[in-house]
């Protein structure tokens, strides 16, 4: 454990005291954190998470801006990264909303079992008031034992009584003040231990302080949730009166978003908004200006020039640098003028559904099929993340409850969901066919996603973990909020994937130039021409296609192919291995041998597939 | 009764959580044994929603089935 973590992530400064941004999720924590902060903020990766952390100054303080999270523990990453924070904290400023006490709560108690300084932002009070609930604030100050201040973050409504009253952060009246037997407990594990809060989260049998101190400590964290639930409602039956409120619309929208007879037209109509957005306005209209006009006709022919003038092109250095797969041209051109603005365009999608609250709906109502790949609901989010791109989304299935469902989504991810880039390259040839081949195309596709999943579920051993998600009121989301997601998801997904992009534009060139790539051409043949009746020079796209799968596709429009062999191609190149970075990503995040089987995996199902489409056809 | 044999609109007092996990992921989000909720919705084969004041958790079916309640009145 390293209990230092805020100080490596930002030394730029020396802090008097550490303030800390703590709450669930969605409740807008942010704000308070932009408020108080300014301009001057920094913004870094939490190391081997995919979390990032915002840090800024406030006067002679450091304040830091944490994940989301119900409680503090080791559930999950944004737990573990919360709680290194809280650890180090000299003034925790909770941030809950107003209108579910009952859970925020929860996380203030830890917050002040844990013997830390308290304050507590009592945010959006103008839904209390809309949903016709009664908060007694000063019982409620009375029974926490620390300050609580009403306030409507999105309307400015009470930060800056927030900032004048940082000082009067207290430590509350913990759960050990009524149960003597749990403080006698705490005792004997504080004697132990460097400080209360590490003895607390030994109790709570939290694992990263067992790693530390190892288990001294006889885990107590039922009883101790269970006391502090009773705690909870306790508070809550005084302080908070639910009166009888008229039935607000978007509660009915939220029912309808989780009925399959409204819910499923609700998501159609999403989908083609997505549909429109990314795969319409993005990648056509964004990407042209960004890939062609900006990377192809301005950025490759001047570093080509610099090149040509410094190094030379028609040399090995050269072909590496600035050759058809160069990572100066190719890598870069790649990277940014294409999957960029797509990734970016998802993101964005991505944020306005979660900070609105739709997606955990989808998730209810994606649920039961997704039961049946070996999945649950949850699983839509990286899904979803796949057609933009599936290196990324193979990230975000660090999500996922279990080994098994990772293994399940990852494959599924690498099978049979084309990435935007490849996606753009399909439409461009299959929507001129006409309906008959695009139907055979998606249902072949879909079809051989449920089969692999149905497959992996029986074979593989364990069971996959069920759903258990807060559904949080929807919400109309905050643009500042959904942009800064946006942008460092963005930088985030450049970091991670940039460098395996320029590995993948070296290694392809090296196949060019050392004569691999023909060679396995000509190897391929008998499977092309043969099993898929495809023309032989159908091979060189599939050796593209193990590179970059879009490539692939790419290589068949300068073919002469009739429908059937267009829509066969195409279907076994979707099917097709994932492309070098999505493995490469995939090593990284299970390990070599899954991943080698997943690669051949992949390669029987797309040859498998597209021989048996071939053979309906004809 | 489980919790996967509740209708929508039911009010139920949960009884029993069989599994450890589940049992503290739902005192985090309010409900433990013996609290009162309503069960907001409940889609065929699939998870259930269950409500309190305006908590809403939605809960996968397999779990639901391992979740006792009975209806609030009923001893």
């Amino acid at each position: 454990m390293d209990c230092c973590a805020p100080e490596r992530l930002d030394d730029n400064f020396a802090a008097d005291r550490n303030i800390v941004l703590v709450g669930n999720p969605n409740v807008g924590k942010s704000i308070f954190f932009n408020y108080l902060t300014g301009l001057y903020v920094s913004v870094s990766n939490y190391p081997g998470t995919t979390l990032d952390i915002s840090s800024g100054k406030f006067e002679n303080d450091a304040v830091f801006d944490t994940p989301g999270v119900y409680g503090v523990g080791s559930l999950n990453d944004e737990e573990r990264v919360a709680r290194d924070f809280i650890l180090s904290a000299d003034i925790v400023v909770n941030v809950i909303d107003a209108s579910h006490l009952e859970r925020d709560l929860f996380l203030t108690q830890q917050l002040i079992d844990l013997g830390k300084p308290v304050l507590v932002a009592l945010n959006m009070m103008d839904e209390v008031k809309r949903n016709n609930i009664e908060i007694d604030i000063n019982k409620l100050e009375d029974q926490l034992g620390v300050p609580v201040i009403p306030t409507v973050a999105s309307k400015g409504e009470g930060l800056s009584e927030i900032k004048a009253s940082l000082g009067l952060a207290t430590n509350g009246n913990s759960i050990f003040s009524k149960y003597p037997d749990l403080k006698e407990k705490l005792f004997i594990v504080t004697e132990k231990t460097r400080n209360r809060a590490d003895a607390l989260l030994l109790l709570e049998e939290d694992e990263n302080e067992i790693a530390e101190y190892g288990n001294i400590a006889v885990g107590a964290r039922e009883e101790i949730y269970i006391k502090r639930r009773q705690r909870v409602d306790e508070i809550v039956n005084e302080t908070v009166h639910y009166n009888q409120s008229k039935s607000l619309f978007k509660n009915k929208l939220s029912s309808w978003m989780v009925k399959p007879i409204t819910g499923i037209p609700l998501l159609g109509l999403l989908l083609y908004i997505i549909y429109k957005f990314i795969g319409v306005f993005v990648a056509q209209t964004v990407v042209y200006w960004t890939e062609e006009w900006f990377f192809l006709d301005r950025y490759e022919p001047i570093i080509r020039a610099l090149i040509s003038n410094s190094v030379g092109l028609n040399n090995f250095f050269g072909e590496i640098l600035g050759g058809e797969f160069g990572i100066l041209t190719m890598a870069v051109t790649y990277t940014f003028g294409l999957l960029l603005p797509l990734v970016a365009g998802f993101y964005l999608l991505l944020a306005i559904l979660e900070d609105s609250g739709y997606l955990p709906r989808i998730a209810v109502l994606v649920d039961r099929f997704l039961q049946k790949l070996g999945l649950n609901g949850r699983a839509i989010i990286p899904m979803l993340l796949g057609f933009g791109c599936v290196t990324m989304a193979t990230i975000t299935t660090r999500l996922l409850g279990t080994k098994r469902e990772r293994i399940i989504a990852i494959f599924l991810l690498g099978l049979a969901i084309p990435c935007s880039a490849q996606l753009g390259v399909i439409a461009g040839l299959i929507v001129p066919l006409g309906y008959k081949y695009i139907l055979i195309y998606v249902l072949t596709i879909f079809i051989v996603y449920v089969a692999a999943g149905t497959f992996l579920n029986k074979v593989l051993p364990g069971e996959s973990s069920d759903l258990l998600l807060d559904l949080p009121p929807l919400r109309l989301p905050d643009p500042r909020n959904v942009l800064k997601k946006t942008y460092q998801q963005s930088v985030a997904f450049i970091k991670e994937a940039g460098p395996i992009f320029v590995l993948g534009a070296i290694l392809i060139t090296l196949m060019k130039q050392t004569g691999l790539l023909t060679m396995i051409s000509e190897f391929a043949r008998p499977l092309t021409t043969g099993w898929l009746g495809l023309p032989a020079e159908a091979a060189t796209a599939f050796v593209m296609g193990i590179i970059r799968r879009d490539f692939g596709a790419a290589g068949l429009s300068t073919m002469v192919l009739t429908a059937g062999q267009t829509t066969i191609a195409l279907i076994t190149l979707t099917l097709f291995v994932p492309c070098i970075a999505a493995m490469m990503i995939m090593v990284k995040e299970r390990n070599l041998k899954e991943s080698i089987m997943i690669w051949f995996g992949s390669w029987g199902a797309a040859f498998l597939t597209g021989g048996i489409v071939n053979i309906f056809l004809n | 009764m489980t919790l996967a044999d509740t209708k929508s609109g039911n009010k139920v007092v949960i009884e029993k959580i069989v599994d450890k996990m589940t049992r503290l992921q739902a005192l985090r989000f309010g409900i433990g044994e013996g609290s009162e909720v309503e069960c907001a919705g409940i889609l065929r084969g699939g998870p259930v929603i269950l409500r309190k004041n305006l908590q809403e958790v939605a809960i996968g079916r397999k779990m639901a089935e391992k979740i006792n309640v009975r209806l609030k009145g009923a001893v």
